[in-house]
């Protein structure tokens, strides 16, 4: 039906499955530039995805070096001991001179800017993970349909990551 | 492009930024921000002078740089310049808006 909102995009729910540092950062540099736009936007940490709400793997989060062609690794060097971690260095240095904050600090900055966080409440049982093993200020643990209820209105867009 | 504000007139681009800093007072200031539906508070202000003594100092201007300047916390310079802050409070100030991602 037409509107006169001319695909406004008015808020963003992102679902984060992965918790690999370049998803990772794709999911926050996406909400918090909505935010920037004045944009609502939301995050739904799902399965592999909760370990980036995940209070104590929240600090060892990495890149992943094997499946992914753009690194320019082959695979059976990619999976060496210790490539990861030096993949790992490397992309943490490279968003270090970008002024890019780690994905703690990023999480905070979210949460101050006005994204809400929330844990998928199946992967929290899957993973049997607890309120208190996550990050203090997440929002809370959905079930995708209230997730869904959430994305009502114009202008809502729903991204997977 | 010209546009009449007040009793003066700015150079201004296609989305409403000042694009010569000289030409930028306080009451374009206050007639910048009116645009924006802001009232203009001394902790406005504030942030307002630090946009502009970073731009003068040919620092580039990130939502993070103003969380970390100790002017103010992002989670207030939201609160003070509700939806697009960044964007909102550099306009106001008359300088270029931020090229940053984040």
């Amino acid at each position: 039906m037409y509107n006169d909102t001319n695909g406004e995009i008015k808020k963003m729910m992102i679902i984060l499955s992965k918790a690999t540092l370049e998803n990772v950062y794709a999911a926050f540099v996406l909400a918090n530039g909505a935010r920037m736009e004045g944009i609502e936007a939301e995050l739904f940490f799902t399965f592999f995805g909760l370990d980036t709400v995940h209070k104590r793997k929240l600090k060892h989060l990495h890149v992943a070096t094997v499946g992914n062609p753009a690194m320019h690794i082959p695979t059976m060097v990619g999976g060496l001991p210790g490539m990861e971690s030096f993949a790992t260095t490397m992309m943490k240095r490279e968003m270090k001179k970008l002024d890019m904050p780690d994905p703690f600090e990023f999480l905070c900055l979210l949460k101050d800017s006005g994204v809400k966080l929330w844990a998928c409440k199946l992967a929290m049982d899957m993973f049997h993970y607890t309120k208190e093993d996550m990050f203090e200020d997440l929002d809370g643990i959905l079930t995708v349909g209230e997730f869904y209820n959430r994305a009502h209105g114009e202008g809502t867009h729903i991204l997977f990551i | 492009m010209k546009k009449d504000i007040g009793t003066s007139t700015i150079e201004v681009n296609e989305e409403g930024f000042m694009t010569d800093f000289s030409q930028w007072n306080k009451d374009i200031g206050e007639e910048l921000a009116k645009e924006a539906s802001i009232h203009l508070s001394p902790r406005h202000w504030q942030i307002i002078d630090y946009i502009q003594h970073e731009y003068r100092k040919e620092v580039p201007l990130s939502i993070r740089k103003i969380g970390k300047s100790g002017v103010v916390d992002i989670k207030e310079f939201y609160e003070l310049f509700p939806k697009a802050p960044l964007k909102t409070a550099t306009k106001i100030a008359g300088v270029p808006k931020p090229a940053s991602c984040i």
